[in-house]
């Protein structure tokens, strides 16, 4: 077996956080022990609610935060510290992408200047080898040299997104994070967004992690799915199975909690209780408090992500080996 | 019967721009329809116009009538009569429709002393009463809260509170669950839906979101480009959509179950309003574009007994697709 592109193992990240003006100080585990790892071309999607800690892992994975304990690495060398100049030749390989398109391109300048910045910062190419890319990229989102010219304000959301994808590229990277990229999109814009990243993972053999709270878009993209609750990996399996057959309680209650149009849901599993506050991390699993199916176990003991078969892991005292209660919640 | 709310030719323009283009609708007693779109589409703008809501530059023409009296240009007395009494609203964006230095209790009883008549004592326990109803836990302790401390789902829970404090005979629920992650989105749906069978209450469902729609409207309207394209049945519209817009959202969400297939993408982006195309506004994005499409636009014309659409080649399904 090949390494993987990314090994993350054990990863943790504590905020400190005061409740209030002279509150005490307190501890934030947005992540917690938390070990994935992505072979070369394949896609993670990490799905999950505000406050699970998907997006911190993201910026940990790209070394834009420091993990407290555990390592990140990539293609086999651990992440440099920021600012090094092994930390900018890894980054040059490792791009990002985020939900505000407008928030992350500059206003005042023409998109088809900041797609070349990447290019300038790590000096890769001549000049004329440089234009020769913008103009290159700005056909691999679907855009062209016109739209290359314009300034963020002149072109529509989904446009904008394909302007960062691009500059993305741009360095030939081989790991993309994507931290809901197309969640500000309207729905038919979101499918042309969606269906560009399909396709450009395969035909440039990209890695990524690609985090959204949309079920549909995530399993659209993704070959594995991690699903995490509290900063804490509770399910990860195959994309296409693990939404078919959801096994620990929070995974079945997202699937179901996602209306499809075109039937009517019959037996919706609703949870009761507030989405989980990461200041106050309930005491053994975390998810006890809104589980229907919670034990005296869950509440004082901390179930550890095992093995259901070759293909699943579930975080959960009460699934275990046989499917017992398979939801037919999709 | 006579409709609960009759909206017919109703136009809007903002500082020339049309972008509203004759909306007809009409909303029966304790019926929930939904209005789906995109951003710009006309959605929001529509109540908004109804009931009043707009800057004094937006030009608002037609007619939109709540049992039988006309809204449209009515004087403030007879608006104040009928928003956030007869027909109450709630948002996206809880938050910022309460006021984060005022208690819960003070807001609450505010709408009922207005909307009901009631003081003091009354008003407490009717608020109470409300909050228990939302599902707020430990109402009688939270009624002297403030909005902050209430979590984003608890906050679009007094907003309901708030919007059935006038015992209104129409909802407007305008992307009400947009904000909210998915397991307290479901939460916030099943108590609009326990809500509405309790008080006999119709509601205008508006979502971007199909699947929400889906699954809590009896009727829905497609809108695009300030028009509605496409009436029907819920069940009807999403098994077999006609409107090569309705089509293209449909086939652009990706499933979560069954074989992964390519999204069908709709090409190209919605126009602006101020440069709309010439004849059917899809033209230019459609699939099935004929001669005539750029010719004028097409009626909202009826196929079938509670269904219309404004297409001159509405288009059925492949049967396979329509399956999914």
């Amino acid at each position: 077996m090949t390494t993987p592109l990314l090994e993350v193992s054990e990863i943790s990240r504590t905020y400190r956080m005061r409740a209030g003006l002279f509150g005490r100080p307190t501890s934030v585990h947005a992540v917690d022990g938390l070990s994935f790892s992505i072979p070369k071309g394949e896609t993670l999607g990490i799905v999950g609610e505000s406050g699970s800690g998907k997006s911190t892992t993201g910026r940990m994975v790209l070394g834009l935060e420091p993990p407290d304990h555990g390592s990140v690495r990539f293609d086999g060398a651990p992440i440099a510290a920021p600012g090094t100049a092994t930390w900018r030749a890894q980054r040059a390989r490792m791009q990002m992408i985020f939900q505000d398109p407008l928030g992350a391109l500059d206003r005042r300048l023409p998109v088809a200047e900041q797609i070349r910045e990447p290019l300038d910062i790590h000096n890769i190419g001549s000049k004329a080898e440089r234009d020769a890319r913008v103009h290159e990229l700005l056909h691999a989102v679907d855009l062209n040299d016109g739209h290359g010219r314009r300034y963020p304000g002149a072109l529509s959301g989904g446009q904008r997104q394909r302007i960062v994808l691009a500059r993305a590229l741009a360095t030939k990277p081989d790991f993309l994070v994507c931290d809901e990229p197309v969640s500000a999109l309207d729905v038919s814009i979101q499918a042309q967004v969606v269906n560009l990243l399909v396709d450009l993972q395969a035909r440039l053999g990209l890695t990524m992690l690609f985090i959204s709270h949309d079920l549909r878009v995530v399993r659209q993209i993704s070959s594995k799915v991690a699903v995490m609750y509290l900063g804490r990996i509770v399910e990860y399996g195959d994309a296409d199975d693990l939404f078919a057959r959801p096994q620990h309680p929070y995974t079945q209650a997202l699937v179901s909690a996602s209306p499809a149009p075109g039937r009517r849901s019959t037996g919706r599993i609703v949870l009761s209780g507030d989405p989980p506050n990461p200041a106050a991390r309930p005491s053994g699993c975390a998810f006890h408090p809104r589980c229907r199916l919670a034990t005296a176990r869950c509440k004082a003991e901390v179930p550890v992500l095992t093995a259901l078969d070759p293909q699943r892991q579930v975080a959960c005292h009460l699934v275990t080996g046989a499917p017992a209660q398979t939801q037919d919640a999709a | 019967m006579a409709p609960l709310v009759s909206i017919s030719g109703l136009q809007v323009a903002f500082d020339g721009t049309q972008v509203l283009h004759g909306i007809d609708l009409d909303i029966a007693k304790g019926e929930a329809v939904g209005l789906v779109g995109e951003s710009g589409s006309g959605k929001s703008v529509t109540w908004l116009a109804a009931l009043g809501l707009l800057p004094a530059k937006a030009k608002v023409a037609g007619s939109a009538t709540l049992d039988g009296r006309e809204l449209i240009g009515a004087d403030g007395k007879v608006l104040d009569q009928v928003r956030g009494r007869r027909i109450a609203m709630i948002f996206q964006d809880p938050a910022s429709a309460l006021n984060p230095v005022l208690t819960i209790r003070r807001q609450l009883c505010e709408s009922l002393g207005l909307h009901r008549g009631l003081r003091g004592e009354a008003a407490r326990v009717e608020a109470l009463r409300l909050l228990d109803l939302v599902g707020i836990p430990d109402a009688n302790r939270r009624l002297s809260a403030y909005p902050h401390e209430f979590s984003g789902g608890q906050v679009q829970r007094i907003m309901i509170a708030m919007a059935l404090a006038g015992q209104p005979d129409l909802l407007i629920a305008d992307e009400p669950t947009t904000a909210l992650d998915a397991t307290i989105q479901a939460q916030i749906l099943d108590l609009l839906a326990a809500v509405r069978r309790e008080f006999n209450m119709a509601m205008v469902l508006i979502s971007h979101d199909l699947g929400v729609v889906a699954e809590n409207c009896d009727r829905v309207c497609v809108m695009y480009a300030g028009r509605i394209v496409e009436r029907a049945p819920a069940t009807r519209l999403f098994d077999d959509p006609w409107h090569p817009y309705a089509q293209g959202l449909i086939g652009a969400l990706p499933p979560l179950d069954g074989a992964r297939r390519r999204l069908q993408a709709i090409p190209g982006t919605v126009p602006d309003p101020r440069a709309l195309p010439s004849g059917c506004a899809f033209a230019p994005r459609c699939a099935h574009v004929g001669d005539g499409c750029h010719a004028r636009v097409p009626p909202l014309a009826p196929v079938e007994l509670d269904r219309a659409v404004a297409c001159l080649r509405p288009q059925r399904l492949p049967v396979e697709l329509a399956a999914e």
